[in-house]
């Protein structure tokens, strides 16, 4: 880091400044800083630092929206929203896992593909790896309803292959249908967050000399060998940055649950958005988004501790 | 043999070609169904070529409205997340200060939560301050996140610069004012620039944010939400695929500018 490294011009072979220009000009250097941050520091504090403090009250108050709230440290609204919504905090946690190792296991190879063997495709590929940024996510979303329809070809060829029975059998898909079970559900995550886990991975494999391939290589690694030993722990950064990218925003969505499952695959994000615009339960809503904030924290604590990493900040 | 030698050597170029026709499918299918007479409401199944929807992309009562306000949107809260985070990048890659890493936590810290979460206690404080949802509550939400992407993006490339030259500079004789318009922001552009482009982006695209602070307001993302449930206009697919063009041309040309200035430099 060169943080500060701006040193005052030196008056060369002058004669010294008086120590009082000095020392004011110093005091007005610190104060830049706190000048520059003023303004976006304060819209956080206002618009996303006040809000979740007020959320926290918010969840300790009762009442009904006609005689209005008031906080009555009323603690038992968390136990009685974990214990009635247990199973959606669990499904979104196991389907926001899955998806995330997908897009690790989907991503990888895109990412190893455009930073190392693309060559003059580089460019473009990139582009199309960004490019769904630009287009409305909910509209891809919804092309996947055609995609997996049920007379669509996919669900057709998966159907020929015998592989619905498998996935059947398993408990991810029901019957011949991919629609409304899980196994939609956990296809749209994983596409809407893959470009969250292949930019990552491609800035920090971008980063990785070449040349240490061909060094591992003339020691006679295996390229299996090349890539466990050099390869992956050079990527890591990339590797933690995407899967935390991937995975919280993934375990928060209500969009895939809504759009490609049914209501046996509600995630949390699903009974919030219920609770907050349709049944205007504010303290039940506010419980609920603070013990998924816990959870993934804890979750992400653990995983950070686990993959050991500082350059996440 | 030499077949099978040469899909070995290369699995990971199939695999990942592979998974970029996964992320492409869907836009192909948004381009193909725009050009679809649906038989019903619902346009999921192909039925009968047509150019109708490309000739009156207005034609669905509240699209273009919706698009529009995205749009405004989307302009403002990139123009104010962008001046907001350059400044408050500079400040935490250029000085030491009390405070500092408060502050990078502070930055970090929306990026790492559930949208889900931020919306509805967002919703919850508007909603208790009797504060009107609509126009400025959206704005004010959009540029709550996209802050802290512009902070990331401009801080990294602020970072990666050569201080040296901003010395070398001064050295020259400029004046704090010059080196800054002439050295310093050059440099940091295509990082102000990445910055911009994503909260665009990211404000023209939300959903999740929006829909606990909009009220009756209808952003373009709502519209699309909305018309799942009734059946989706085929304009929407004309956007999308509009969309998806522009940027792509967008992008591709902002790499030939960058590609030729680094050539000529």
């Amino acid at each position: 880091m060169s943080a500060a490294t701006q040193p005052a011009p030196a008056p060369a072979a002058a004669a010294p400044p008086p120590p009082e220009a000095v020392r004011r000009a110093a005091a007005r250097r610190r104060r830049v800083p706190y000048l520059l941050l003023l303004a976006g520091v304060a819209w956080l504090l206002v618009f996303f630092v006040a809000p979740m403090v007020y959320q926290a009250s918010t969840s300790v108050q009762t009442g009904t929206l006609e005689d209005g709230f008031k906080v009555t440290w009323h603690f038992a609204t968390y136990w009685d929203a974990l214990s009635e919504y247990w199973p959606h905090f669990v499904r979104s946690l196991v389907y926001a896992a899955v998806a995330t190792a997908l897009c690790l296991l989907i991503g990888y190879p895109l990412a190893y593909t455009i930073a190392f063997r693309a060559g003059r495709w580089r460019n473009l590929v990139l582009v199309l790896v960004i490019a769904p940024f630009f287009t409305s996510f909910l509209i891809r979303t919804l092309a996947w309803e055609t995609i997996l329809a049920d007379q669509g070809p996919v669900v057709s060829l998966l159907n020929d292959l015998h592989v619905l029975d498998v996935t059947s059998w398993l408990r991810i898909t029901q019957g011949h249908r991919v629609l409304a079970t899980p196994l939609a559900v956990v296809c749209g995550l994983t596409y809407n967050f893959l470009p969250f886990m292949i930019l990552p991975l491609y800035t920090s494999l971008e980063r990785v000399d070449g040349r240490l391939h061909e060094a591992a290589g003339d020691l006679y690694a295996t390229p299996l060998t090349v890539f466990r030993k050099v390869t992956f722990p050079l990527s890591m950064p990339g590797v933690v940055a995407g899967t935390l990218l991937t995975f919280i925003p993934a375990s928060g969505d209500y969009i895939n649950a809504e759009l490609l499952g049914s209501t046996n695959q509600q995630m949390i994000g699903n009974v919030i958005e219920a609770q907050f615009l349709r049944v205007l339960d504010y303290p039940t809503a506010a419980a609920l988004s603070f013990i998924l904030m816990a959870v993934i924290l804890a979750v992400v604590t653990v995983y950070i501790r686990r993959a050991g990493t500082e350059e996440l900040v | 043999m030499r077949l099978v030698r040469r899909l070995r050597a290369n699995l990971v170029v199939i695999a990942g070609v592979l998974a970029l026709v996964y992320m492409i499918l869907p836009n192909a299918v948004v381009l193909a169904f725009s050009f679809n007479k649906p038989k019903s409401r619902f346009n999921y199944t192909w039925n009968q070529f047509s150019t109708d929807a490309w000739q009156h992309p207005c034609g669905v009562s509240g699209m273009c409205g919706s698009l529009g306000l995205s749009l405004k949107i989307a302009v403002y809260a990139t123009i104010a997340a962008t001046v907001l985070g350059t400044m408050t990048a500079f400040a935490l890659a250029r000085y030491r200060f009390r405070g500092r890493a408060a502050t990078n936590m502070l930055i970090f810290l929306p990026m790492a939560m559930p949208e889900v979460v931020m919306g509805a206690s967002l919703g919850t404080l508007f909603l208790n301050m009797r504060i009107q949802f609509g126009f400025w509550t959206i704005l004010i939400a959009h540029v709550m996140f996209c802050l802290s992407f512009v902070v990331t993006a401009v801080k990294a490339r602020v970072m990666s610069m050569d201080p040296r030259l901003e010395q070398a500079a001064q050295d020259l004789y400029a004046t704090p004012t010059q080196t800054f318009l002439r050295v310093t922001l050059p440099l940091a552009a295509p990082g102000i620039a990445a910055g911009a482009l994503l909260s665009f982006a990211l404000s023209f695209d939300d959903y999740i944010i929006t829909s606990f602070n909009a009220g009756n307001s209808v952003t373009f993302p709502m519209f699309v939400w909305g018309s799942a449930q009734r059946g989706t206009p085929v304009q929407v697919n004309v956007i999308g695929t509009a969309m998806f063009v522009l940027a792509v041309l967008l992008v591709l040309a902002g790499q030939l500018v960058g590609g030729r200035r680094k050539a000529r430099g």
